[in-house]
């Protein structure tokens, strides 16, 4: 009886919340589903069947656009967090620094720009240099968008860190570089560890920017399944979505794992 | 200890980085909007304004400038199904939010990742999955034409709607966090003194809760409107590619159409108006702040 004398409590909400994961998951779960049909047209049902993963995995198109996607995706994470590393390192450690606040604003840029116009102005940019080569136009490209993304989880364990700790290994005579390898380092790596996982999906995930720059042997896979898409749906977009999809759940729950006990740790 | 050069070294990569990829290539944008278009692609470094009166006027058989509304509607266009797609997110996102806040402590983790799980999963593959829901015969129709309360319906992929559908799909989470975290900080006492005061449950939703909750609304609504500004794939997949927005018009001029200037001009307007949401809202947080201290 007394639930219901509950003043924050909003009947209805309960139902809206309800649609909306309905909302939310109901896509998936027809991708999922459909993508067990037999039949060649995706609206009938016909019966079950892996025959559109067999044909899947053996899309010579597709396992190429996943090499690409992984390669690029890899450099760039690679490349952005090590970035984006040092520069936490100076605007959260450093002394004497300048400009903290535009600096921070600098590195979060491509997260305020519309990524059409970034990817437009990295074309252009990309034409007049005469740069030709696909998988090098991706990786810049990729890596300069993804900075932000690995920046922000690193700044906050940083910032969450005890500094003195790192005081009192200089105290013992630890040099800087000592100090990061065996004290700062160990303890913000959930930090970096979820930046650079940030920084991977984001990479994998880009379409505008990869799209406008693919060609000369660098479609990456969104490009890929988006040229598929626009032939007409099939059951196999079908089941290389379901990949998809269980990869990057393969990804992302134990990402909130490792995030969620970082959390409660502290 | 100060250590410059540590510092110098730290800080050079990422300004190298956005400088030479972000900040030099806007600038460059802007360049070539303001010069000529070459009509065998790219464009010709001669100084003119055509590719800004482009978005106006069109130039008529015999050379006569009209007024030419057809990119003008485009972005109108743009900004009213963006505004839309953001007034949508807002109110369902709101009621999710609240509810989520009234879960136990330790469970509000696991929703919350509920909320943004879908986001791990690739763009495309989201857009994509509403075509299957959408298209005739989709899942959506064969569903309600079994519940037997509609019979025939007109077609829901290829339309506006769809579009809408796509964009709240792509966006929302974007918004529940932001509105999640000011609900969080809200002192649920106020909510109880209004009671306390006679204030029935709607009075307090509109005349406590939801002003309180203003920042992470504002903030929501942004993160939610500028990438729809932008948006290329939801127009393309679930518009039919005719209902174009500014996102395409501006791919566009880069692939098919190979006019760069317009293009550039485009982007250039596709900038600023974004910079002007960005400004007001800086200009609102300051205001706001003041008259807060």
């Amino acid at each position: 009886m007394f639930k219901t004398l509950d003043v924050k409590k909003y009947p209805g909400f309960g139902w809206i919340t309800g649609f909306f994961f309905l909302f939310m998951y109901l896509p998936i779960i027809v991708v999922i589903a459909y993508s067990f049909n037999e039949n060649k047209i995706v609206s009938i049902w016909s019966g079950f069947s892996f025959k559109w993963y067999e044909s899947a995995i053996h899309n010579q198109g597709l396992i190429q656009a996943t090499k690409v996607s992984i390669s690029v995706a890899l450099i760039a994470m690679t490349l952005s967090t090590l970035i984006a590393l040092a520069a936490a390192m100076v605007l959260v450690r450093g002394k004497g620094v300048k400009y903290r606040e535009l600096s921070e604003t600098f590195i979060n840029l491509p997260l305020m720009l519309p990524e059409i116009v970034f990817s437009v102005a990295i074309l252009i940019l990309f034409s007049q240099m005469g740069l030709q080569h696909g998988m090098t136009k991706l990786v810049l490209a990729h890596t300069a968008f993804c900075i932000p993304f690995a920046f922000l989880p690193i700044r906050a364990r940083l910032q969450g860190m005890d500094s003195n700790i790192e005081a009192a290994a200089s105290d013992l005579y630890a040099g800087p570089w000592t100090t990061f390898r065996l004290i700062t380092l160990p303890m913000i790596l959930p930090g970096v560890f979820a930046g650079a996982v940030l920084a991977f999906i984001i990479s994998m995930d880009d379409f505008i920017t990869s799209n406008m720059l693919g060609g000369g042997g660098a479609t990456t896979l969104p490009v890929y399944i988006f040229s598929l898409v626009r032939q007409g749906v099939s059951p196999e977009i079908n089941a290389i979505s379901t990949l998809i999809i269980g990869i990057s759940l393969l990804i992302g729950v134990p990402y909130w794992i490792v995030s969620n006990r970082k959390k409660e740790a502290n | 200890m100060k250590r410059p050069l540590a510092n110098f070294l730290g800080l050079a990569p990422a300004y190298v980085i956005m400088l030479f990829l972000m900040i030099i290539p806007l600038f460059i944008v802007f360049y070539v909007s303001l010069m000529s278009s070459d009509p065998y692609g790219g464009f010709k470094p001669i100084f003119s304004l055509d590719s800004y009166i482009q978005i106006f006027f069109a130039e008529d058989w015999d050379g006569v400038m009209q007024l030419d509304l057809q990119y003008l509607w485009i972005i109108v266009r743009t900004l009213t199904l963006s505004t839309i797609a953001v007034v949508l997110c807002l109110l369902l996102s709101f009621p999710v939010a609240y509810y989520i806040s009234r879960q136990p402590n330790n469970r509000k983790a696991l929703w919350l990742f509920f909320v943004t799980l879908p986001f791990w999963v690739s763009m495309v593959v989201r857009v994509y999955a509403w075509i299957i829901i959408l298209a005739d015969d989709g899942v959506l129709e064969s569903g309600l034409r079994m519940t037997g309360l509609v019979g025939d319906i007109d077609s829901m992929l290829y339309t506006n709607g769809a579009m809408l559908v796509g964009m709240i799909y792509s966006y929302i989470p974007l918004m529940i966090l932001p509105i999640y975290a000011s609900i969080e900080k809200l002192d649920g006492n106020l909510i109880e003194a209004a009671n306390d005061l006679y204030a029935s449950r709607i009075k307090t939703l509109f005349t406590v809760i939801v002003p309180l909750c203003k920042p992470g609304m504002v903030a929501g609504a942004i993160l939610v409107f500028v990438p729809c500004l932008g948006t290329i794939l939801e127009p393309v997949l679930l518009g039919g590619g005719k209902k174009l927005m500014l996102g395409n018009l501006i791919y566009t001029q880069f692939t098919t159409a190979r006019n760069w200037s317009f293009g550039s001009s485009l982007a250039i307007v596709l900038l600023c108006l974004v910079v002007l949401i960005l400004l007001v809202n800086a200009r609102r947080a300051s205001q706001t702040q003041m008259g807060g201290a």
